[in-house]
């Protein structure tokens, strides 16, 4: 039995190194929890060695890297090159300084603004699963962080947490295939799911056909899965195609592909509103009123404080009481006064007498400027009460939307071409 | 040919010694290709290394070089369940790719002259394509999930893999215990 077992030991060993892990498998596949001692040992193992390697290289690779760079410069301006390159060096030292108050001043500027509380986190290494992306940050359990949070940046999410262990935590990249996250549009609030693919592109499912989404569209969290907290932005959309019951629809993260040096581990997530879309119609720049030949602004009032109605009407009082008619005197059935009677000095050329607005020999006003030819646009032939103006008297309309307006007539050089008047039977009519 | 083969064949006492290494060797390389494996990949130049399986390069190469297939399995043990610790998967998925990689080329190592550089290039491509095929089969076996599988990038990739296989084995060479 000795001698068999001693035959055999090495093949025996296989056997139960595999079984073990296969065994292990079916326990974790069984209890769904795969935080395990193991894993937690191997990655606190590792990543303070990747914290460490990964502050030396920022704290030391641009110092190093100029260095480098500006040893071989020898030449007869040594001294002037010297100087160069040491104002070069602080230039470069500068920027990164700035480039890093500046990134440190955005996140600070998301953290403010964003109602959810936030812990930060560094990035310290990407996982090593076949076709999977997911990354390591460097806070844990101890920093208060959990299975299932939800990871972003100031441009939009980044993941979730995956496992969280007591230094670092992996946390599952919004492209990798088995990433999923409840999210919405922007102008319309239609709801889809995103779903990575395991490339810098995501797909958003569910979203049912008809509904209308548009390439560019910008996506955001829902909230729905109680991971994001609505408003995150998402991703935006690349394309759209119809695919029968639910739209085909090929989505860009805001993330993007590369890992992000900084996120944000949403500890206490709060909902907030999806900002609204921005408008694109731009305010149309409209010229100031026609002037009326008076000089008047606007052209609807005289010089003398009175209206050009006002005087149009006394205009047609004095033609009246040249013919002897007496306003509000007339029966029924009786002759009209003739208002195209020209009567020196109010409507033909004799004593001069003023009427600003009406052009001389004008056969009644058939123009209006200004202000006055937009109000009367939409009912000078009104579709709905045929309502139409001619020449003469102020007329009082109910525009489209029925508000009442006095439509008073201007001068001839107002540009509007109205209807002519209905011929009179017998005479002359206003 | 003949005479090509016998090349590269075990023929005598001297090629079946075991070569031997410092502990810290056993320690320090493992975590350095597993720290190189999770850290290059994060800087967009260096992402191709994401492609090149240095575990299992590290596992080949002590399982040939120290010819025991308990010491190669154990080795491909320890190497899988640590990079398993890294993935999102369940533990013990590279685990039993890399204990039956580690078992079989220490198998294979003691047949051939494994200090040949045509031996170890083609044992880190057979052992490339295995482990490949080996993780692929328990995806689709175990867990249950179709995986698509690009057999010309994978090819691509073993070749790679087993070429840089050859510098690293020339450089880890260097760290023997010399006698």
């Amino acid at each position: 039995m000795d001698s068999l077992l001693h035959r055999y030991r090495n093949i025996t060993v296989l056997f139960v190194a595999i079984l073990a892990q296969l065994g292990a498998i079916a326990w974790q596949v069984k209890r769904d929890d795969n935080v395990s001692l193991l894993r937690i040992w191997a990655v606190s193992a590792v990543t303070p060695m990747a914290s460490l390697v990964e502050n030396l290289r920022t704290g030391t690779f641009g110092v190093f890297t100029d260095y480098f760079a500006f040893r071989g410069t020898r030449d007869e301006s040594r001294s002037l090159r010297a100087d160069r390159d040491r104002l070069r060096l602080e230039n470069q030292l500068l920027k990164n300084e700035l480039a890093a108050a500046q990134r440190e001043e955005g996140l600070a500027g998301f953290r403010a603004h964003t109602p959810s509380k936030m812990i930060a986190a560094r990035v310290i290494g990407a996982t090593t699963g076949l076709g999977t992306r997911s990354v390591l940050i460097d806070q844990g359990t101890v920093a208060g962080v959990q299975r299932g949070m939800a990871v972003v940046t100031p441009d939009g999410i980044v993941g979730r947490v995956l496992a969280a262990y007591p230094l670092a935590s992996l946390v599952l990249s919004v492209t990798d295939a088995g990433f999923a996250a409840s999210v919405e549009t922007q102008k319309n609030h239609t709801r889809g799911v995103l779903k990575g693919m395991g490339s810098s592109t995501a797909r958003i499912d569910y979203v049912p056909g008809g509904q209308k989404v548009e390439p560019g569209e910008a996506f955001y969290t829902s909230g729905d899965d109680r991971v994001f907290p609505r408003g995150m932005p998402a991703g935006r959309v690349v394309s759209v195609h119809e695919g029968g019951t639910f739209l085909e629809i090929l989505a860009e993260p805001f993330s993007g592909e590369a890992a992000p040096e900084a996120v944000f581990v949403i500890v206490d997530p709060v909902h907030q509103e999806i900002p609204e879309v921005p408008i694109t119609n731009a305010p149309v720049f409209l010229g100031p009123d026609a002037p009326s030949a008076s000089g008047a602004s606007g052209g609807q009032s005289g010089g003398n404080g009175t209206t050009q109605a006002d005087q149009l009407m006394d205009q047609y009082r004095k033609i009246g009481a040249a013919q002897g008619h007496v306003f509000g005197g007339g029966n029924v059935g009786s002759t009209p006064p003739n208002f195209n009677l020209k009567v020196p000095g109010v409507n033909a050329p004799g004593v001069a007498v003023p009427v600003p607005g009406v052009a001389p020999g004008a056969s009644g006003g058939t123009g209006f400027s200004g202000r006055a030819v937009r109000a009367v646009a939409g009912v000078v032939a009104h579709p709905a009460t045929g309502a139409r103006f001619g020449s003469g008297m102020p007329r009082i309309a109910v525009g489209g939307s029925g508000v009442r307006r006095v439509v008073r007539p201007v001068s001839a050089s107002g540009g509007l071409r109205l209807a002519p008047d209905v011929p009179a039977k017998g005479g002359t009519q206003p | 040919m003949g005479s090509q083969l016998n090349s590269i064949l075990v023929d005598d006492a001297r090629q079946v010694r075991r070569a031997h290494y410092p502990v810290w060797v056993f320690i320090v390389v493992p975590i350095s290709a597993l720290l190189i494996q999770i850290y290059l990949p994060l800087f967009q130049t260096m992402r191709f290394v994401a492609k090149i399986d240095l575990p299992l390069l590290v596992t080949i190469y002590f399982s040939l070089m120290r010819r025991s297939q308990i010491r190669g399995l154990g080795i491909g043990l320890v190497l899988g369940l640590a990079q398993d610790s890294f993935s999102r998967f369940y533990i013990g998925m590279y685990g039993i790719c890399k204990t039956m990689v580690g078992y079989f080329s220490a198998s294979v190592g003691m047949q051939f002259d494994v200090e040949n550089s045509f031996v170890r290039i083609l044992l880190c491509l057979v052992f490339y394509v295995f482990h490949q095929f080996l993780y692929w089969v328990l995806q689709r076996a175990v867990l249950g999930q179709t995986v698509a599988v690009d057999i010309q990038g994978e090819a691509i990739l073993a070749v790679i893999n087993a070429l840089i296989g050859v510098a690293l084995f020339h450089f880890l060479d260097k760290l023997r215990i010399r006698e």
